[in-house]
C-alpha cells in the first residue's frame, strides 16, 4: 500500500519533472537571445529552483546536487552577470543529464550510481567566472545562496531522519489541501498571495517538523513573489504548477486525467453519437412520436458532449515544437550556421494521437531545413542573403484538417543531384529523369535511399529521412507536398486529419454491400454513361477512363472484393457506373461502384484480430441505422489495383505531359490499326516489313489455316484476335512481318496511321500477345507484341531458325535500359535463333559476365543510365575471357565520329537501333569470324 | 435470451437458475448444430441471441458470417457449420448466436438453436472418440454422455484459437 503511494508520488514527480524541463529548454534559448529579459530568467530559475526542491523532498541527492549547480548559475545570470553561450550550453548539457537520470529513475524506480561531478564542478567554475570581479560577487551571490542552501534542508532532514512514509503521505495529504486553498486564493490575485504564503507555511507547520523552517525564507528574500512559489513547490508538483501559471493568467486551471480515461470516456460518447444516430433513425419512421422533442434535446446534448469531449483529446500544436528551438540552437552549434526559428500558430490544435504521430516526422523535418536546407553564413552572405537563415514552422486549420508548413530560406533542393542521385541508384533511367518537370524531381526526396546530403553527417544524410517522413504522415492519413526554388529555399506542406477517431467517408454500394470510403483519399466522383463524356473504355477487358486526356486505371470494387452480384454474372462490366477517382500517395485510380450514397462522419473501429489481415480494410463501424459497415483502406486498395499502374508509371504518365521538344529524339514511327473491336492497336512500325491488301478471295485454308500465296511461297495469316473475322470478300488488309526464310501476314480490320509519338507504355498487359496500353494520338491504344504471333504463324518458327544456318547455341547477351527495345529486340534476336539474355543496365550485364555466364555475342545500347555503353565495353574487354567476344554497339545516332568512337572502346561493329536485319546480319558475321578464328 | 426447452434431454440435471454448485459440476449451455448436441461452458457465454443485418466481410475466411452490431459492440460472426465442414443450414433466417468474449474481443457463434442449461459432473466427462473426426476433435473437450444422446464439449478458445493461427499461417 506504502509502496504504491510512494510509486504514485514518484510517478507523478517524474511527470511534472519532464515536463518542466521541457519547458526550461525552451525558456533558455530564449533567454540565450534575449539575456536582458528578467521574466524569463525567473521563469527558468523558479522551475529549476522547484525541480531542486522537490528532488530534494523525495531523496533524490543526485539530481538535487546537479539542479543546485544549476540553479547557482542562473541565479548568478539573474543578479546581472553577463550570460554566455558557454553557460547557457552547459546549463542545457545539465538539463539533459538531468533528464537523463530521470529516465533511469522511471525504469528502475531508483536513482541510478553515478556522479556529475564533472557537470557541477564545470557550472561551478562558470558561476565563479561569471562574477568577473570577486568583490561584488561575492555580495552579488548572497541573496540566491540562502535560498539555494536552505531549501534542500528539510528534504535532508527527512532523508537522514527517515520519516515513515505514512507521515509524508499525511504531509502530502495536508500539502494537497493547501493547493485547494491558493485555488480559492488566487482569485484574489496580489493582495491574497500572502495569505498563499501563510497557508502554505501554516499547513506543514502543524506537523512536519523540518517544514516550518522554509517559509521565512522566502519572505526574507529579496524578491518575495518570485520566491513563493518555489517554497510550496518544493512539497509538491502540483501546486507548484498551479502557481505560476496561476500568474500567468487568471483562469488557467487545470487538473491532470489520466489519457487512458479520456481515450475512454471518448469510447463512450462515440457509442452514444451512435446510439443516438439510430433513435433519430427510429423517430424519422414515426411521424408523430412523443419521443421526437425529448430526442432532439438529447441529440442536442450528445453533441455538445462529443464536441466537449474531443476537446479534451485536443491539444495545441506547440506540444509537439517544444523541443524544437532547442535542437535548432544545438544544430546551429554544431553545423556552424546561424538559424533562427520562427513558429506561427502554436496554439493551433489538433488530436493529440495524431500529435504525438507528427512529432518525429516534423523534428526531422527541422533537423533537414537546418543541415542541408540553409547555407553557412560566408555562403549566404555571398548570394546576398543575410547571414541568418529562417525556418519559419507555421500551423493553420483548413477545412477539417491542418495544414502544417516548414519553410527554410536556404539554398532550396539541387535538382541535378537529385537527378543524378536517381539515376545513380537505378531509380529512373536518364532519359525518364529528362522528361520529369522540376516538381516531380523536387519529388524525389520522399524516394526511399535518396538523401541530398553530399556526405552523411551527425545530423542527417543516411537516407532514411524523407521517405520515413512520408510514410509516417501517409499512415495517419496525411499528405506531403514539397515546393522548392534553388536559391530561394524549400517549403514542406503537411496535410493531416485533425482527429484519427472520427473519420469523414463517402458511403459506396457495390455488389448489393454498402462500404465507407476515407474522403481524405477522394479526388473526386465520376459518372461514367454510355454516350456522355465520361465513358469506361476496355482494354481487353482492363477498365480505363479517360479524364481529362489522361487514361485513369480503373478497377471495379467488386472485382477487387471478389464479390460477384449474382445478377450481373459474367465478368464484363458495363460502360455505365459511379466512379470514385482516388488518390494514394502519387498514384491514381478509379475504383468502380454501383452506387454512391452519401458522406458519414464515422468512428472508426478496429476489426477483430481474425479480421485484422484483410488489407483491404482499415477497421469497421457502426452507421446510424445500427448495421456494420467495413471501412475500405486506400492504401490496401492502391497495393490490390496492382503493380500494372504502380506509382513509378504514374510518375512517367505525369511527366509524358511535360514532355518537350528535347525528347523527340525519343518519338518512335507507330503503326495504328484495327483488329477485333473499336479500340486501336498500334504496332512500332519498323518491326513491319511491309503493309500488303490482298484479294480476299485468294485466302486459302488448310488444316484449318488461313494461307495465302505470297511472293512464291504460302504464308500463313495469323489473327490479332479470335473475335475478328477473316473476310472473304474485297480485299483484306493485314501487315506482313518477314525475315530471310519466311513470312507471316497478321490479319487486321483497318489500317488507320501511322504516327510519330513518345511510346509511353501506361498499363503493362499480362495478357499475351500484348505489351501494354500507351495513349496514341489521345487515344487509348493496344500496343502488340510481335514476338507472340510469329511462333503462331510457324509453330516451329524459333526451332527452324536453330537448325538453320545458326548453331543451335548461340547465347546473345541484350544490354537495354529500355525496356520497350528489350521488349522489341528480344523477339527478334529470339526469331533468328538466338537464346536471348536480357539486362537492364551495364551493372547487371557486369554482373553476369564477372559470374562467368559465357555469351556468343554481346548487343548493347549506348546511351545508358550509370555506365555507358562505351564504358561498358571498356570494362568488358579488360576481362581476358571476354577479350574476344562480339560486342555489338546499338544507337539512335550512328554518326561516323560516334560509330569511330565506338571502335575504339572496344565495339566489334555498330548498328542503328532501329535496324533490326543490319543488327542480325552484324551478329552472325561477328559470330562467324570468331567461329573462323577458333 | 431465452432458452428454448427441448424434450429430448429433459431429466433430473437441468439447472434450477443460480444453484450453487460444487467445484466437480460444470454448468453448460446447449445448442444444436445440425442435429448434433454441444455443450458451451456457462462462464464463457456472454449471451445469445438472434443474428440480424450480418454485414459480410469480402476476402474473409469462409467461417466468417459477417459482422453484426450487438447492442454498440461489432461482433465477429462465425459460422460453426462451416467449421464443423457441414452444409448450410436451409432455413437460416432462425439462426442464432452464442456471444463469447476472446482476448477482449467480441465473436458470435452462429448455431441453429440453443438447448437449455445442464449442471453435468465433471467425473462423468469421457475424452474424444479416437475415431472423431479431426476437425471436430480439434475443438471437442471431450463428451458426456446423457440419456438418449451424446453432448460434445465445446471448446470455445479452440474454437478461435485454429481460426487465429490459419490466419498466421
Amino acid at each position: 500500500m506504502q509502496g504504491a503511494r510512494m510509486d504514485d508520488l514518484l510517478l507523478e514527480f517524474l511527470t511534472e519533472t519532464n515536463e518542466s524541463l521541457d519547458v526550461v529548454d525552451a525558456e533558455l534559448v530564449k533567454f540565450e537571445q534575449d539575456p536582458n529579459n528578467a521574466e524569463i530568467l525567473g521563469n527558468i530559475f523558479r522551475l529549476v529552483h522547484t525541480i531542486k526542491g522537490t528532488c530534494g523532498f523525495l531523496g533524490l541527492p543526485r539530481l538535487e546536487s546537479l539542479a543546485h549547480a544549476g540553479e547557482t548559475l542562473m541565479g548568478k545570470y539573474r543578479d546581472g552577470c553577463p550570460v554566455t553561450t558557454q553557460g547557457v550550453s552547459l546549463i542545457l548539457l545539465s538539463i539533459d543529464r538531468l533528464k537523463a537520470i530521470l529516465a533511469d529513475l522511471e525504469a528502475s524506480g531508483s536513482e541510478p550510481a553515478g556522479d556529475d561531478q564533472d557537470l557541477i564542478s564545470e557550472l561551478e567554475r562558470i558561476a565563479l567566472a561569471a562574477d568577473g570581479v570577486e568583490e561584488p560577487a561575492a555580495e552579488e551571490a548572497a541573496p540566491a545562496e540562502p535560498v539555494a542552501e536552505l531549501e534542500p534542508e528539510p528534504a535532508r532532514e527527512v532523508r537522514v531522519g527517515e520519516v515513515p512514509l505514512d507521515e509524508l503521505d499525511r504531509i502530502f495529504a495536508e500539502t494537497e489541501s493547501d493547493y485547494d486553498a491558493e485555488a480559492a486564493a488566487k482569485q484574489q490575485m496580489e493582495e491574497a498571495l500572502a495569505e498563499v504564503k501563510a497557508a502554505t507555511g501554516d499547513a506543514p507547520a502543524d506537523e512536519a517538523s523540518a517544514a516550518p523552517d522554509a517559509p521565512p525564507e522566502p519572505v526574507n528574500a529579496a524578491a518575495p513573489k518570485a520566491e513563493a512559489n518555489p517554497a510550496p513547490a518544493a512539497k509538491l508538483g502540483a501546486a507548484a504548477e498551479a502557481k505560476p501559471a496561476g500568474e500567468k493568467s487568471l483562469a488557467s486551471q487545470s487538473i491532470r486525467v489520466s489519457v487512458d480515461t479520456l481515450e475512454n470516456l471518448m469510447t463512450m460518447v462515440s457509442e452514444l453519437v451512435l446510439t443516438r444516430n439510430q433513435l433519430l433513425e427510429i423517430v424519422r419512421r414515426h411521424e408523430d412520436s412523443e419521443f421526437k422533442v425529448p430526442l432532439q434535446r438529447l441529440s442536442n446534448v450528445t453533441a455538445e458532449l462529443q464536441e466537449g469531449v474531443m476537446q479534451t483529446r485536443m491539444q495545441p500544436i506547440g506540444n509537439a515544437w517544444q523541443k524544437l528551438p532547442r535542437i535548432v540552437r544545438d544544430l546551429a552549434g554544431e553545423l556552424g550556421k546561424d538559424i533562427e526559428l520562427e513558429m506561427v500558430g502554436a496554439e493551433t490544435e489538433l488530436d493529440r494521437q495524431v500529435l504525438d504521430l507528427i512529432k518525429d516526422p516534423l523534428t526531422h523535418m527541422v533537423r533537414n531545413s537546418a543541415d542541408h536546407g540553409l547555407e553557412l553564413p560566408a555562403d549566404r552572405a555571398a548570394v546576398g542573403k543575410p547571414e541568418k537563415g529562417t525556418i519559419k514552422l507555421a500551423a493553420y486549420h483548413e477545412g477539417g484538417h491542418i495544414i502544417i508548413e516548414i519553410a527554410d530560406d536556404g539554398k532550396g533542393l539541387p535538382t541535378q543531384l537529385l537527378k543524378n542521385k536517381a539515376i545513380d541508384n537505378e531509380l529512373y533511367t536518364e532519359a525518364e529523369i529528362e522528361r520529369m518537370s522540376e516538381a516531380q524531381i523536387h519529388k524525389l526526396i520522399f524516394h526511399p535511399g535518396l538523401s541530398t546530403a553530399a556526405k552523411v553527417t551527425n545530423v542527417s544524410g543516411r537516407g532514411v529521412g524523407m521517405d520515413v517522413v512520408r510514410t509516417n504522415i501517409e499512415a495517419i492519413g496525411g499528405t506531403i507536398d514539397l515546393k522548392s526554388k534553388e536559391g530561394d529555399g524549400t517549403v514542406v506542406m503537411i496535410k493531416i486529419p485533425l482527429t484519427l477517431a472520427i473519420v469523414s467517408t463517402l458511403i459506396v454500394e457495390s455488389s448489393g454491400e454498402r462500404f465507407a470510403i476515407p474522403q481524405l483519399a477522394v479526388v473526386e466522383l465520376v459518372r461514367a454513361q454510355k454516350d456522355s463524356e465520361h465513358k469506361i473504355e476496355t482494354i481487353r477487358n482492363t477498365p480505363v477512363l479517360r479524364l481529362r486526356d489522361k487514361l485513369l486505371p480503373l478497377s471495379p470494387l467488386s472485382h477487387l472484393l471478389g464479390v460477384e452480384s449474382p445478377t450481373e454474372g459474367s465478368d464484363t462490366i458495363g460502360e455505365e457506373g459511379f466512379i470514385v477517382v482516388m488518390q494514394v500517395g502519387n498514384q491514381t485510380f478509379g475504383l468502380v461502384v454501383d452506387a454512391v450514397f452519401h458522406t458519414e462522419e464515422i468512428v472508426v473501429k478496429p476489426m477483430s484480430s481474425m479480421l485484422r489481415h484483410l488489407s483491404m480494410f482499415s477497421g469497421n463501424t457502426i452507421l446510424g441505422d445500427g448495421s456494420v459497415i467495413m471501412i475500405l483502406d486506400p492504401n490496401g486498395i492502391a497495393n490490390a489495383i496492382g503493380s500494372a499502374i504502380d506509382s513509378e508509371v504514374a510518375e512517367k504518365a505525369k511527366a509524358q505531359e511535360a514532355v518537350t521538344v528535347t525528347s523527340e529524339a525519343q518519338s518512335v514511327s507507330l503503326l495504328v490499326f484495327r483488329a477485333g473491336g473499336k479500340e486501336p492497336k498500334a504496332v512500332m512500325l519498323s518491326l513491319v516489313t511491309r503493309l500488303e491488301e490482298l484479294q480476299a478471295e485468294a485466302i486459302e485454308t488448310a488444316n484449318g489455316r488461313h494461307l495465302v500465296q505470297y511472293r512464291g511461297h504460302l504464308m500463313p495469316l495469323v489473327k490479332v484476335n479470335e473475335d475478328m473475322e477473316i473476310r472473304t470478300s474485297g480485299t483484306q488488309p493485314m501487315l506482313v512481318f518477314a525475315d530471310e526464310h519466311r513470312s507471316m501476314g497478321l490479319v487486321v480490320d483497318e489500317i488507320v496511321d501511322i504516327v510519330d509519338e513518345v511510346l509511353d507504355i501506361e498499363v503493362t498487359s499480362e495478357k499475351p500477345g500484348l505489351l501494354g496500353s500507351a495513349v496514341i494520338k489521345g487515344k487509348a491504344t493496344e500496343v502488340i507484341d510481335v514476338g507472340y504471333f510469329m511462333p503462331l504463324a510457324f509453330d516451329d518458327w524459333f526451332m527452324m531458325k536453330d537448325s538453320g544456318s545458326v548453331s543451335a547455341s548461340f547465347d546473345v547477351l541484350l544490354v537495354d535500359d529500355s525496356s520497350f527495345f528489350r521488349n522489341m529486340l528480344a523477339p527478334v534476336l529470339r526469331s533468328a535463333g538466338y537464346t536471348v539474355t536480357a539486362c537492364s543496365d551495364a551493372h547487371e550485364a557486369l554482373e553476369l559476365l564477372d559470374e562467368g555466364r559465357q555469351f556468343d555475342a554481346i548487343v548493347s545500347d549506348i546511351e545508358m543510365p550509370g555506365l555507358s555503353g562505351y564504358e561498358f565495353t571498356t570494362q568488358v574487354r579488360k576481362d581476358s575471357r571476354y577479350a574476344h567476344t562480339p560486342i555489338i554497339a546499338m544507337s539512335a545516332h550512328a554518326t561516323p565520329a560516334a560509330i569511330e568512337k565506338g571502335r575504339s572502346a572496344g565495339f566489334s561493329d555498330y548498328v542503328a537501333k532501329f535496324d533490326r536485319t543490319g543488327l542480325i546480319a552484324a551478329i552472325k558475321e561477328q559470330t562467324s569470324e570468331v567461329e573462323l578464328a577458333a | 435470451m431465452s432458452s428454448i426447452r427441448d424434450a429430448g434431454v429433459e431429466g433430473s440435471r437441468v439447472a434450477s437458475g443460480l444453484d450453487v454448485l460444487s467445484k466437480d459440476v460444470t454448468q453448460y449451455v446447449t445448442v444444436y448444430i445440425a442435429d448434433q448436441l454441444f455443450g458451451l461452458p456457462i462462464s464463457r457465454v456472454h449471451d445469445v441471441f438472434m443474428p440480424e443485418t450480418m454485414t459480410p466481410v469480402p476476402l474473409s475466411r469462409t467461417e466468417i458470417a459477417g459482422v453484426l452490431n450487438l447492442r454498440g459492440r461489432i461482433v465477429t460472426a462465425i459460422d460453426m457449420r462451416c467449421k464443423l465442414g457441414l452444409a448450410d443450414l436451409e432455413n437460416a433466417g432462425n439462426r442464432m448466436a452464442v456471444g463469447i468474449d476472446y482476448k477482449g474481443e467480441s465473436y458470435g457463434l452462429i448455431i441453429d438453436r440453443v438447448g437449455e442449461v445442464l449442471n453435468l459432473s465433471i467425473a462423468e466427462r469421457e475424452p474424444n472418440p479416437v475415431n472423431l473426426d479431426p476437425r471436430w476433435a480439434a475443438i471437442s473437450a471431450g463428451v458426456h454422455r446423457l440419456e438418449g444422446t451424446l453432448m460434445v464439449i465445446l471448446d470455445v478458445d479452440s474454437v478461435l484459437l485454429s481460426m487465429g493461427e490459419a490466419i498466421a499461417a
